[in-house]
């Protein structure tokens, strides 16, 4: 999958001798009998505490709670251990054993939530009310006078300048308030895929309202 | 933060965003460096620039940091 931008960090990721602690870990991962399944719930007691702790961290903001967010965070641990058993060869050394296997139970987690929203969905997918978009980015409606002209050109800009996938990913991401994950399985594909269809909007859009005098150029990370 | 501001600050892009697919592949290495108090943003910021813009890597990241901080209590 090729990243939103080709140009990438000065200082790449290399690999590191492993430490200790990660090293006994993969040793006994990688071995046979008893001392391996001891490791296998070891692992799994620790994916399943921090799964239920990212549960609980980001249960205020979901439509998920009690028993569901539980069974959630069992998901999550489960799938993740089996994720982390299947790709133990990958492991590079670059940080401790633990806190690469936590980020499989955590992106576990973020999946799973994404897939719950399809379960009650606030909005259809493509519905149209694009009378949300002023409220989507905070503007007042006691002062529509001074941004219902900004507003208009960004409609325009929408209609003419985006692609019907871009419209679509940003009608459902802005207007709808869909979560990226949650559209990204909708729509069969992957949040890196998504997400640089919405960077590539955003880029088109903002060069419209710039080139209409509505904004300035876009100059973020630029020196 | 009034709705100008707000847009403004949505259509931003950082031409050095890598994108999710290379931020989650080294997301427990850059949860490593802020967690030890290194300057992640300055060794990788093209991971900074884009945890600032992406909503989902940036509360994965979250979630790690958190889970790393529990861990050394």
């Amino acid at each position: 999958m090729a990243t939103v931008n080709p140009v990438v960090d000065e200082t790449p990721c290399v690999a590191n001798s492993v430490d200790p602690e990660s090293a006994e870990w993969l040793g006994v991962l990688a071995g046979t009998g008893p001392q391996r399944e001891a490791a296998l719930t070891r692992l799994h007691e620790m994916l399943l505490r921090i799964a239920q702790r990212e549960c609980r961290r980001r249960g205020p903001r979901l439509q998920i709670t009690g028993p569901e967010l539980e069974d959630l965070a069992y998901q999550a641990a489960a799938d993740a251990l089996v994720a982390i058993t299947r790709k133990l060869g990958q492991f590079r050394g670059e940080s401790r054993f633990t806190t690469w296997a936590y980020k499989f139970v955590i992106l576990e987690v973020s999946g799973k939530i994404g897939r719950h929203f399809w379960q009650n969905p606030p909005v259809p997918l493509d519905a149209e009310d694009w009378d949300k978009l002023p409220d989507r980015f905070g503007f007042d409606p006691a002062h529509q006078a001074e941004w219902q002209d900004l507003l208009a050109a960004l409609r325009r800009a929408i209609d003419t300048e985006l692609s019907p996938r871009q419209r679509q990913v940003f009608l459902a991401i802005v207007v709808n308030a869909v979560p990226l994950d949650a559209l990204a399985i909708e729509l069969s594909s992957n949040r890196n895929a998504i997400y640089k269809t919405m960077f590539d909007a955003r880029r088109r859009l903002r060069a419209a309202l710039a080139a209409n005098g509505y904004m300035g150029h876009d100059t973020a990370g630029r020196s | 933060m009034n709705g100008y501001s707000e847009l403004d600050r949505f259509l931003r892009t950082d031409p050095r965003d890598v994108g999710c697919a290379q931020a989650t592949e080294i997301l427990h290495v850059y949860a490593e460096l802020v967690a030890a108090g290194e300057p992640a943003g300055q060794r990788h910021p093209g991971i900074a620039a884009h945890l600032q813009a992406c909503g989902p890597c940036d509360e994965d990241f979250d979630g790690l940091l958190a889970a790393l901080r529990e861990e050394t209590r």
